[in-house]
């Protein structure tokens, strides 16, 4: 048998299901690649004891008709995990341990999964390179020095660096799809509604979404079954038939139409890139899908509507960290001064610029301006997708504009760093499902990945378009454990 | 001070050559009868140990959501109803932001823009007739915790029983001219509020509480002249003593040829007084915005009218079926239907009298023996130690002559203890009335036997003596006899 860290989670459940292997043995493998891989810093903490009696537990009365059956899984620090601290990757929620369990890992522990840790992020999830984590940022296992992408940086790179089978993230504007293209994994943001958000710690409330982040689609697909469920305790939540995402798994994408929006095709966007697209478009045409030029007019507003929508919902989302009920605490001389001093030493730079922004953005006098005018163009941009799918099935853009960057290369600007966003923006604005697949590499042997829309609640189909093209695309990523001594 | 002239219900303040009028908006904050909070299932009992009934999402945990809770929707709808109120199909809840100790979230859920009830219009029964108050608004929100600040030198301390419990905030047009108008107004909202179910109106307990817009313009001025918003006011007198004081403060400015600031102001219940709590330069800018984390609410036709079909008889319509049905006047209806549990009683007695009934008789015995005794015992009509059933047999006594009315009230004393049956209690204490002509004339004779030098006085003219017999007869039947037959008796014997 294959090393146990390098099988996908298929082949896991098989194996355990077909009794070839215990969760014990996967649960020790993955512990101790995790162990021996901590330079990723992919965890903020780890629960590997508790994980390894889970697991024995498992092995003494395994019930295999699980889904996940002792599956040991690390998940993002996002998620309110029950006894198991909680950051959001900030100073200010550090030692924040909740009495309560998100729905969507919930969902994953009911299927028989086993909590291996909690990854790293960028504070509260803002960031595209998992350097604003007051944790420290994270190591991008396809190179030393280069970042894994973000905010679910730890998350692709526990899953790229095989300390995690699969995991899940949560994307608010990429935060999934991008960092699944830095580091050669798929990743997939789920349609608005189809996960529960309740117990992630909020960013973008309109925006964020919780996806699996994966080796490979079909392992997504497995994912994405088990933590897309309608939840009443959350009011966004939408109750529509959700499909048996990995059973229904198919290949057989012909007569799909497939859009390609021109406007996607933007200045500076390197060669490679265009090439890679051309190469995707390619793929899908030899899976028998058809490819058809489409516009979505508004796409150079979407970034700039991004950055209004998402700071002024979170400057809102994260005055409850005010030091009065939990977290850190500054000491002050009063109330007023106890805010300041808890909020300026327990928010870093990035998350204080946002929250600066987005209650700018809200103020009187200026809200008709940005928020109100944001709005207005976030339904354009909803609209122009809407027109897109009464021609095609499916859109086909790259994920990002470039591959993976160095780490500190683009700390100091926020505007570039914010750039990475601009293909991933547009379907957090609309709601829609994406997924983004990795499709090669560039010149420097760094992954690049493409980026497949689907209608809304149609995640089945970009599943099935994505699966198809990975069988094309054949993409190995390049890991060479250089972390390991 | 100077004098303030009332004419009818008309509230001038007089200066020197001028008059001013008083122009008053309220804002009545009123909690929603419910078991549950607007956005988490906790308890919203009154008077519980600190921080007992808080919710994860009443705390605002990290990651936890509003669901909102569709009877408090109910509830509110059913008050815009009862305020004859347009109900709006699509509403918003908003996030009011701002930071404070006892409001966890760092912004209360409100509605902004498009509350859930819009204009409507509430009818007050003045002494001079009936007066109209437009509703600008009914919408929905959150209340937020309490601090308290005297409990330690050191310290606050923060109870969050109240965040999140669902308020009402009804919003008045600048309709209102008298603190007597404010006063008539805030107890037709409890009242109609208290006959939905929607709220109980306890002012002591701060479920009714109000913010009051006051500004001042000479007489016949058709502009308004620059408000001040007295906060959170927690009785009608004070109330009452803030408009009279805030209107007086701000006549005497302009008197002085000062202008008027628009500020917040806070009514001192100990010194009399508004003060200034913030100038308009120093208001919160809330940044509202509609809550990401909650749907627009959105009703449907069939919603609304279940709930306009399930709608009890109000006040108004009560007071009328009153006039005609029962054919009381329109001020004994205003008493009888201005509470529902006064209402609800008085329906009792007239249910339980029967068909001879005399409902003016019954009118007086509640609005006069049973009020002062609930009035003496500091009881609501609920609480009444004379049950409705009981209180109809004792007015059903006096109407078919079984006893006097002045044997009843004695025989009412002896109901209040324990709520007993009136018939028992004439037949025990044997207060039956005395009315066989036979045992009375019997009786007169001994009298003016007894008494034969004032009966010749009496022959002779002097008739006030009439009087004394009565009183010996009544006193020898110890109070029993019927009274009318005791002067039909005395005018034939003397």
């Amino acid at each position: 048998m294959t090393d146990i860290t390098k099988q996908s989670l298929t082949e896991l459940v098989e194996n355990i299901k077909n009794k070839k292997i215990s969760s014990t043995d996967i649960t020790k493998a993955f512990i101790e690649r995790s162990e021996k891989s901590k330079e990723l810093n992919a965890y903020i903490t780890e629960d590997f004891t508790s994980a390894l009696n889970k697991a024995k537990k498992f092995d003494q009365k395994p019930n295999l008709d699980l889904k996940l059956p002792g599956i040991p899984i690390a998940v993002k620090d996002l998620f309110c995990t029950k006894d198991v601290k909680t950051t959001a990757g900030s100073k200010i929620l550090n030692n924040f341990v909740p009495t309560y369990e998100s729905t969507v890992t919930e969902n994953i522990w009911k299927e028989g999964a086993i909590l291996l840790g909690k990854l790293n992020c960028d504070e509260f999830a803002m960031g595209s390179s998992n350097e604003t984590s007051y944790f420290g940022n994270v190591q991008n296992p396809i190179d030393k020095d280069l970042v894994p992408g973000g905010s679910s940086g730890g998350s692709a790179s526990a899953v790229a660096g095989q300390l995690t089978p699969i995991t899940i993230g949560t994307d608010t504007g990429g935060s999934i799809r991008q960092p699944a293209s830095f580091t050669g994994t798929v990743g997939l943001k789920p349609t608005y509604g189809s996960c529960s958000r309740y117990g992630i710690v909020a960013f973008a409330s309109s925006l964020d979404q919780a996806g699996p982040m994966a080796q490979n689609v079909k392992d997504c697909a497995l994912l994405q079954e088990v933590i897309s469920t309608y939840d009443s305790k959350d009011s966004t939540s939408i109750d529509f038939r959700r499909n048996q995402y990995s059973k229904e798994l198919s290949n057989n994408i012909k007569g799909k139409k497939i859009g390609i929006p021109k406007e996607y095709r933007v200045d500076g966007m390197p060669k490679e890139i265009e090439d890679l697209w051309q190469k995707g478009i390619q793929y899908v045409k030899d899976c028998g899908a058809e490819t058809i030029d489409i516009s979505l007019p508004h796409t150079s507003y979407a970034l700039p509507t991004y950055y209004i929508v998402a700071p002024a919902e979170a400057s809102s989302n994260l005055a409850r960290y005010d030091g009065v009920k939990y977290g850190f605490r500054a000491k002050g001389e009063n109330l007023i001064d106890m805010y300041e001093k808890t909020r300026s030493e327990g928010f870093g730079a990035e998350v204080q610029r946002r929250i600066m922004i987005g209650t700018y953005v809200l103020s009187s006098g200026y809200y008709d301006a940005y928020y109100l005018k944001a709005q207005k163009v976030r339904k354009l941009i909803k609209s122009d997708f809407d027109e897109a799918y009464k021609k095609v099935d499916a859109i086909l853009t790259p994920s990002t504009p470039s591959s993976a960057f160095k780490i500190g290369e683009k700390t100091n600007d926020p505007v570039s760093m914010y750039l990475n966003d601009i293909f991933t923006v547009p379907v957090n604005l609309a709601g829609l499902p994406g997924i983004s697949i990795p499709a090669g590499h560039d010149s420097k042997g760094y992954p690049l990945g493409l980026q497949i829309i689907g209608k809304a609640f149609d995640e089945q189909n970009i599943l099935n378009i994505a699966f198809a093209m990975e069988e094309k695309i054949n993409f190995k990523n390049n890991i060479t454990d250089w972390w390991i001594k | 001070m100077d004098k303030v002239i009332k004419k009818n219900s008309e509230y001038l303040i007089n200066r020197k050559d001028n008059q001013y009028e008083v122009v008053i908006g309220l804002e009545v904050h009123a909690q929603v009868l419910s078991e549950s909070k607007l956005f988490s299932t906790s308890a919203t009992k009154f008077g519980a140990e600190p921080n007992t009934q808080v919710s994860l999402v009443d705390a605002a945990f990290p990651g936890m959501l509003p669901v909102v809770n569709e009877f408090c929707v109910k509830q509110a709808i059913k008050t815009g109803i009862g305020l004859n109120a347009k109900i709006n199909k699509r509403s918003v809840f908003d996030r009011k932001n701002y930071f404070y100790a006892d409001l966890p979230q760092g912004y209360q859920i409100s509605q902004f823009k498009d509350p859930i009830v819009g204009e409507g219009k509430v009818i007050l029964d003045m002494p001079d007739g009936q007066k109209e108050v437009g509703i600008e608004r009914l919408h929905l929100e959150q209340d937020a915790g309490k601090s308290i600040h005297d409990l330690d030198p050191q310290n606050t301390f923060v109870d969050l029983n109240r965040s999140g419990v669902a308020l009402m905030e009804i919003v008045s047009k600048p309709d209102l001219r008298s603190p007597d108008e404010v006063s008539v107004y805030i107890k037709k909202l409890r009242s109609i509020m208290r006959y939905l179910g929607t709220c109980d109106g306890n002012m002591q307990e701060g479920s009714l509480r109000a913010d009051v817009n006051v500004s001042v313009r000479a007489i016949g001025s058709k502009e308004f002249g620059t408000r001040c918003e007295i906060k959170n006011v927690n009785s009608i007198k004070f109330m009452q003593m803030a408009i009279e004081y805030e209107a007086n403060r701000q006549v005497d400015l302009i008197e002085e040829g000062k202008s008027i600031d628009q500020e917040t102001r806070l009514f001192d219940t100990k010194k009399n007084e508004t003060r200034s709590m913030r100038s308009k330069e120093d208001a919160h800018d809330y940044r509202y915005f509609p809550d990401p984390d909650l749907l627009p609410l959105e009703v449907s036709d069939e919603f609304i009218n279940e709930l306009k079909k399930n709608i009890p008889e109000l006040p108004d319509d009560k007071k009328k079926r009153f006039i005609d049905e029962f054919k009381l006047t329109p001020y004994e209806a205003t008493i009888l239907v201005s509470d529902i549990d006064t209402a609800k009683y008085f329906e009792e007695v007239v249910a339980k009298m029967g068909k001879n009934k005399d409902m003016k008789l019954a009118v007086n015995w509640i609005t006069g023996e049973l009020f002062a005794v609930l009035n003496n015992k500091n009881l609501e009509i609920s609480q009444s130690p004379v049950s409705a059933k009981n209180l109809a047999i004792l007015v059903n006594l006096i109407k078919n002559g079984t006893i006097s009315g002045k044997i009843a009230k004695t025989v009412f004393e002896l109901m209040i203890d324990g709520d007993k049956d009136p018939q028992k209690i004439v037949e025990e204490k044997g207060l039956k009335q005395q009315s066989d002509p036979k045992a009375l004339e019997a009786l007169i004779d001994k009298i003016i036997n007894d008494n034969r030098e004032k009966a010749i006085e009496y022959k002779q003219g002097k008739e006030k003596l009439f009087g004394f017999f009565v009183g010996q007869a009544m006193k020898a039947s110890g109070g029993k006899a019927n009274p009318q037959l005791i002067n039909e008796i005395l005018k034939k014997k003397l």
